[in-house]
């Protein structure tokens, strides 16, 4: 490959500042966080550092790389954008752990600053504990993928830059939400905490209901999304072809990231018995 | 987490979420005009826009236009199937509009402009009708416009005769008067249905 074609395929095909500075920021933030954690030698194992980096690396490619053309000209590639969107970098972001880390990133008169306008938005803490609660998370979850693929709305969400970008987003921190949520130790969710059954019914309901849209996406006879007709396909490939590799992704790996998500469930829930075993025990000695 | 706020609250929430969900797909049609034939693209997509060259060398753009209906199409004069029946049916659509169509402009934006020089521009257009322009510019105003409309177009690997194919969008966007985006119309459309919206767009003033 030659340096331009490189650098066509590395540079955003639309930039948006936003993006560019919510990754940046985000990266800068954590960066500091670890150098004062390994300089107090209490910098958690570099996996994690590696799984955000990961992560936040893959949300960045997905909207400010070429990548983002040729999901807006092929169906395929656009359900792959969103199952990294909306699964894949939300479940590394989410086991990276990265609050403790990025906490130590900022400056520490910021950070009471911070601390003390949160506090004083109540309202907001309201809100996230509602879109928080585990029926609205998953209905949000699985919602925002039906109501994207709905066909009238995913038309004008191809044609109009605004609603494609909302689109994006709204995948991108629902993810986040919804993962933090299901894979989170209960210990550290505050008053959002989920049992770790409730959030295995939930990720089976919600690898049903993917798998349900992503079959009837994948097994229809005609076209569902004509918009990639209408405004042509990044490359010569069958509507029907298209629409059934898009159908897939909804249907396997969408779903595979939901058993995924109940084996580490089911890790934290091991791992918290065996840890409360022992006491348990030991307080009955005691008695 | 949630046995502190009220039900109803969480009721309340649940209905506006879905009240909002279905009413979103409902939006841009207005409540008493009848629904146009093709897709309501109203304020999707921004203000028409472009720097090229017309079939007669002319540098053109955007304004050149305003007061005029303008549809606009991206082909190629090599085109073996598309292009030439869409705009067939545009013709169509224009003798359907009778002495009305003398204010409707085709912009016919070749992807190829390398075959597509301003003389091949100027016979091919001109055997679909006055109303059509043939536009052409180099990569960069071409790609730039593509970009603006969301269009995809790409070259296909040369035969071994040398020619080649160019895979592009089939849709027809349509421009009122003052240049803002209406409809977008494809090769699902008849001439009938374009001529009837168009006559439409064509009553409203400038």
């Amino acid at each position: 490959m030659t340096a331009l074609s490189i650098a066509t395929f590395v540079l955003p095909w639309e930039f948006s500042p936003t993006v560019f500075l919510t990754c940046a920021l985000t990266a800068l933030v954590y960066l500091a966080g670890q150098r004062a954690l390994v300089r107090r030698g209490t910098a958690p194992g570099i996996w994690r550092a590696l799984a955000f980096f990961l992560g936040l690396g893959l949300m960045y490619a997905m909207l400010q790389t070429h990548f983002d053309y040729l999901a807006q000209h092929m169906f395929w590639i656009h359900r792959l954008q969103h199952l990294v969107l909306h699964h894949v970098a939300p479940i590394l972001l989410v086991l990276a752990a990265p609050a403790a880390v990025m906490r130590e990133g900022i400056p520490i008169g910021l950070r009471t600053q911070l601390r003390g306008s949160l506090s004083r938005l109540p309202r907001l803490k309201r809100v996230l504990l509602l879109v928080q609660h585990p029926i609205l998370a998953a209905a949000l979850f699985v919602g925002l993928i039906y109501f994207w693929l709905t066909p009238s709305i995913h038309f004008t969400a191809m044609l109009d830059a605004n609603r494609y970008r909302v689109m994006n987003w709204s995948m991108a921190l629902d993810g986040i939400l919804f993962w933090w949520l299901m894979l989170t130790p209960r210990a550290a969710q505050g008053a959002a905490a989920v049992g770790y059954g409730t959030r295995i019914v939930i990720l089976c309901i919600a690898a049903l209901l993917q798998i349900l849209i992503g079959a009837y996406i994948a097994l229809h006879k005609s076209e569902l999304f004509d918009v990639y007709a209408i405004c042509g396909r990044a490359w010569t490939l069958d509507p029907l072809l298209d629409q059934q590799l898009g159908g897939l992704l909804t249907w396997i790996p969408a779903a595979m990231m939901s058993g995924i998500g109940v084996l580490i469930v089911l890790r934290l829930l091991l791992r918290e018995s065996a840890r409360s075993v022992p006491a348990a025990a030991l307080r009955g000695v005691a008695r | 987490m949630l046995a502190h706020a009220q039900p109803v609250h969480l009721l309340v929430f649940l209905i506006g979420v879905l009240l909002a969900g279905s009413s979103v797909g409902l939006t841009g049609c207005a409540p008493h005009e009848p629904p146009y034939a093709l897709h309501d693209i109203s304020g999707l997509m921004p203000q028409l826009a472009f720097n090229l060259t017309d079939q007669d060398g002319r540098v053109v753009n955007a304004r050149d236009y305003r007061g005029d209906v303008v549809l606009l199409y991206f082909g190629y004069t090599h085109c073996p199937d598309a292009c030439p029946t869409t705009l067939a049916e545009l013709t169509q659509a224009m003798r359907r509009l009778g002495a009305a169509s003398s204010s409707v402009r085709v912009l016919f934006v070749s992807v190829d402009p390398q075959r597509d020089t301003a003389a091949v521009m100027k016979s091919y257009v001109g055997f679909f009708g006055q109303q059509f322009v043939g536009l052409r510019g180099d990569d960069a105003s071409l790609s730039a416009l593509a970009k603006r409309y969301r269009v995809a177009y790409h070259r296909e690997p040369p035969e071994p005769d040398g020619s080649y194919a160019v895979d592009h969008s089939s849709a027809i966007f349509i421009f009122d008067r003052t240049g803002r985006v209406r409809l977008i119309g494809g090769s699902g459309n008849t001439p009938e249905q374009i001529a009837k919206d168009l006559r439409r767009l064509l009553s409203e003033s400038a």
